[in-house]
């Protein structure tokens, strides 16, 4: 990123007027904001995170529904994302139940996907000839939503900062054109430019708030929740009751609410897996239902838009 | 004039594994569509990157040879119709065809190909069909490719290869290193294109950074006072990573040195593609080297401290997991295997592992009575408790090595130890380690076979074979003398005992094929049934093939296949004998057999199979005489029967050491 730009978004005090190294590392929230600002200029929609409990970015139907179908298709997001089953009651500095990833999808793939990425990389202040960037194969598979993709994890200094992943097939169907999805794992993003080895040490803004001043009593109270606390039989019985109400809306050919469902399931089916109430045989069972939903309403999707499959 | 020929697949990053064959792949290809063509090469050399796939051919002529020839036409005075055929298959007219001998003959010249023609085609047809093992789309077009193809230089001496593949045109530019060099370079024949692309960062033969990476890790632990733990995979594996490789080394904080060195280098090695370093003593070193893609401006500096800060939250996890699973005695995780299935129909881990217990107890008592069958109990119990602990689902290789760890700090004996350590190695030492082991597979033999789920052609699903040959070598390596057929009497799941034991001659056979052991000897050992302890049927078989290959031998088996056939044509079952008439061959048979046949029986007793063919060889002498002199077929009837139960008391005595008609030749 040019220097002047660096110069004017950040001021004299955070950022060298001659080359733009950053003296000050970004916050957490100016490194959203950096991308935000960096895609953006890039012809990304900037579209706000998803207002419903999922396990990745890739949930959002700004990433699901848009993948399929020929219409271009541009976005990037935050999606606050949960996976019961890795919380630690905020005592680990690596591993948190609640966290953020950074979102851009590119349909059709431009050529220059790798340098775009790498221009991001850029932005928020990595020298690539100073840090050691790979890209490391890591093919992406989602059985929970139907759908895979080649790609790498990109590594920063030995680090995986990235998931890089060229989609093939969403909820069944062929991808065509083909998406380019970008994962950005923010807060090891984070740890990695502020040089920080426990998580809740993040600086989350320039004022001295830190990372554990805003999601401590989270981690420590999801986790006693997701763990200890919810109700199975309630949770066992919103599985059923979401499940029916995607087919009912599949039934009235309602994709996106259908969708919704799909990904509520998906989310009750994650705790209850963090109470330890799923078999390993059962397991399969519960994934195949998500999948039979999500691809249901992918279907539904086409046919609302008129694609053809 | 000749000339060499470059072609460069330019693209996104290949994964590291996929390259070898990538190479491989691309030289068989083109070297098909050359001879498909007719066009020679001197040479095909491949190189791979992960951004790149070369390959140079050398002295490509520049044409394929001119080909004419004659094809035979329908005779002059043919109907019109088939006149027309032909000239509509050749191209021809009338006037061009040749008359001979009232047939009509067209002569075809097929001109040669220019050499670019050709390889455009085969460029084309090979990016098309390129076998990856997985390929994918990219963007709005439907050209397959590992990852996006971004760009072909394809050069015919200094002249571009004109072609264009799903928008993907040859030509003579590439670029260089990623971030060294990231502009467009012109390559102006094969001669310099490995030159050009060095100085720019990339170095195209994987063959020389193969060699860097080696060497420049070594250098680095030993200019660090320490050995570096070779390991090739990961030389391979970091060359199909970098186009400008540099090993860096740095160090980790010395406290986790606690957690099992085991754990330390397969977290670095899967996880973070490190080389790990040992000090003067043998021990683990606190440090790691790491293989950069750059020659970083700050020296390399920023790129260890950040491996150093990866592999250490890596190594945190890794401690966790040590230190929770140490707070738990592994007997204490017993009804947590019994959650865990081990088959559908098999029960649970747990029940398996009390099937292993009872059965390696069995074994201890039956055959190693010095031994503790309460420790080879105990063994088998604990075999697979460590299946539920923290380090094993996180590093599921890492299987009997931790609960290895696990008991040694519980203060298991020795053999406990030692046999929960070893357990899934194909060849395990010691007494107790061999009850565990053997009581294992045995189990796991016998569970399966009695479900009638046995492995059929290349499918094995549960390792089947492998763990007979797991038998075959524990048994072998540790000379262990106990009857199978017996031992597999003791497992619970009752299977077909003589099923099984040919499931493990088979395993046996293929083991000893590389130690140059006959198959055919082996059968013919097995034959006479009741061998089925493996070291005695293994001395029994090396003995057998000493003498089987000498002359002596070779002698003895085609006497003892006359006698054999004689005696199947014959369906000869012994009969009342008689008659005066014993002529002195037959009768010195007989000699040699009341001589040979109590010392063969006295040796094969007393184990000495090298003695018992000496006894054997006895024979030799008398048969080849008998069969000379002697007519069986003699026209009183009891002295024919006489003479054929002489044979068959000489078949007997063969058979006492092996049965000789399993033996080929």
């Amino acid at each position: 990123m040019n220097a002047l730009v660096r110069l004017w978004r950040f001021g004299q005090s955070r950022c060298n007027a001659d080359n733009g190294e950053y003296l000050v590392p970004l916050s957490f929230q100016d490194l959203i904001l950096t991308l935000h600002h960096y895609w953006s200029e890039r012809g990304c929609l900037i579209v706000q995170p998803y207002d419903m409990e999922m396990g990745a970015g890739t949930f959002h139907p700004a990433t699901v529904l848009r993948a399929l179908g020929p219409d271009a298709w541009k976005a990037a997001y935050v999606q606050p994302c949960r996976r019961p089953t890795d919380g630690r009651y905020g005592e680990n500095p690596n591993r948190l139940g609640h966290y953020y990833q950074y979102q851009v999808v590119l349909k059709p793939s431009p050529a220059d996907l790798q340098q775009l990425y790498l221009g991001s990389l850029d932005a928020i202040g990595i020298d690539p000839l100073k840090h050691d960037i790979r890209f490391v194969e890591d093919d992406w598979e989602s059985p929970t939503l139907g759908a895979w993709g080649l790609g790498w994890e990109v590594w920063c200094d030995g680090m995986e900062v990235t998931q890089f992943t060229y989609f093939q097939q969403v909820g069944g169907f062929e991808c065509k054109p083909v998406t380019g999805e970008l994962t950005y794992g923010l807060e090891r993003l984070a740890m990695y430019i502020q040089g920080k080895d426990n998580v809740f040490d993040l600086a989350f803004n320039n004022e001295g708030v830190t990372y554990g001043d805003v999601f401590m009593d989270n981690e420590q109270q999801m986790s006693a929740w997701n763990f200890e606390t919810a109700n199975t039989d309630a949770l066992f019985d919103l599985f059923k009751k979401a499940a029916a109400e995607a087919e009912n809306c599949l039934t009235a050919k309602l994709p996106i609410p259908a969708y919704e469902q799909a990904i509520k399931a998906s989310h009750i089916f994650n705790t209850l897996q963090a109470r330890g109430v799923i078999s390993v045989a059962e397991r399969q069972a519960y994934i195949g239902r998500v999948r039979d939903l999500a691809k249901g309403a992918c279907g539904a999707w086409m046919d609302a838009k008129g694609y053809a499959a | 004039m000749s000339a060499d020929f470059l072609l460069e697949l330019r693209s996104e990053e290949i994964p590291a594994r996929m390259q070898a064959k990538a190479r491989a792949d691309l030289a068989r290809l083109f070297a098909e569509a050359l001879q498909a063509a007719g066009l020679t090469t001197e040479g095909i050399e491949t190189y791979s990157t992960p951004r790149r796939l070369v390959l140079i051919a050398r002295g490509l002529p520049e044409a394929t040879e001119a080909v004419s020839e004659e094809l035979k036409g329908p005779r002059a005075n043919a109907p019109e119709q088939a006149l027309a055929g032909f000239l509509k298959k050749t191209g021809l007219s009338r006037e061009q065809l040749e008359e001979r001998d009232g047939v009509l003959f067209a002569k075809i010249e097929k001109p040669g190909r220019g050499a670019s023609e050709v390889l455009a085609e085969a460029i084309e047809s090979i990016v098309r069909n390129f076998p990856w093992p997985k390929s994918m789309r990219w963007g709005s077009g439907n050209l397959r490719w590992v990852r996006p193809l971004h760009g072909i230089v394809a050069l015919l001496g200094e002249e571009i290869v004109p072609v264009e593949v799903d928008g993907v045109a040859a030509g003579a530019a590439t670029v260089g290193h990623r971030f060294h060099h990231p502009g467009i370079i012109t390559i102006g024949s094969c001669a310099d294109y490995a030159e050009k692309l060095r100085a720019c960062h990339v170095i195209v033969d994987h063959e020389e950074r193969e060699a860097i990476i080696r060497e420049g890790a070594a250098a680095a632990a030993k200019a660090a006072g320490l050995s570096l733990v070779e390991d090739e995979g990961l030389v391979v594996e970091n060359a199909g990573l970098t186009e400008n490789p540099v090993p860096l080394l740095g160090r980790f904080d010395p406290e986790f040195l606690d957690v099992p060195r085991e754990v330390i280098v397969l977290t670095m090695r899967t996880n973070q593609k490190y080389f790990a370093c040992t000090d003067d003593t043998g021990a683990l070193a606190p440090a790691f080297i790491c293989t950069a893609n750059i020659d970083a401006k700050d020296g390399g500096e920023a790129i260890v401290e950040g491996n150093r800060r990866v592999l250490a939250a890596r190594l945190s996890d890794a401690r966790f997991f040590w230190e929770q699973d140490l707070k738990v005695p592994l007997e204490e995780l017993l009804p947590k295997i019994d959650q865990m299935l081990f088959y559908e129909g098999m029960g649970s881990l747990r029940a398996k592992a009390e099937r292993i217990a009872k059965l390696s107890k069995a074994i201890c008592e039956k055959w190693f009575p010095e031994r503790d069958p309460e420790t080879a109990y105990r063994a088998g119990l604990l075999a697979k408790t460590d299946l539920a602990s923290g380090m094993v689902g996180e590093f599921p290789e890492l299987q009997g090595i931790m609960g290895g760890y696990y008991a040694e700090r519980a203060g298991e004996k020795a053999g406990v130890v030692s046999a929960l350590n070893q357990q899934y190695q194909q060849a395990v030492e010691g007494c107790i380690p061999v009850c565990v082991a053997l009581a294992d597979r045995i189990d796991t033999l016998a569970s399966f076979f009695a479900k009638s789920i046995k492995p059929t052609g290349s499918k094995d699903p549960f390792a089947l074979r492998r763990a007979a040959l797991a038998i075959v070598q524990t048994i072998l390596t540790n000379g262990t003398r106990l009857s199978l057929r017996e031992a597999f009497g003791l497992a619970e799941a009752k299977a077909d005992v003589n099923e099984l034991m040919g499931f493990i001659a088979d395993r046996l056979k293929v083991q000893q094929r590389e130690a140059g052991v006959r198959h055919d000897l082996i059968d013919a050992v097995f034959a006479l049934g009741g061998e089925d302890d493996l070291v005695r049927l293994l001395a029994r078989v090396n003995a057998l093939q000493g003498f089987v290959e000498t002359g002596e031998g070779t002698n003895l088996l085609s006497g003892y296949k006359r006698a054999a056939n004689i005696l199947k044509k014959e369906q000869w079952d012994a009969a009342a004998a008689g008659g005066t008439d014993v002529p002195a061959e037959e009768q010195a048979l007989v000699a040699a057999l009341d001589a040979a046949e109590p010392k063969a029986k006295a040796a094969v007793e007393a184990e000495d199979f090298t003695a018992a063919m000496a006894a054997l060889a006895l024979l030799r002498e008398p048969i080849d005489a008998f069969f000379d002199k002697v007519t069986v077929n003699d026209p009183h009837k009891e002295t024919r029967a006489r003479r054929l139960n002489l044979l068959a008391r000489f078949r007997d005595a063969v058979h006492q050491v092996a049965d000789f008609s399993k033996i080929e030749g």
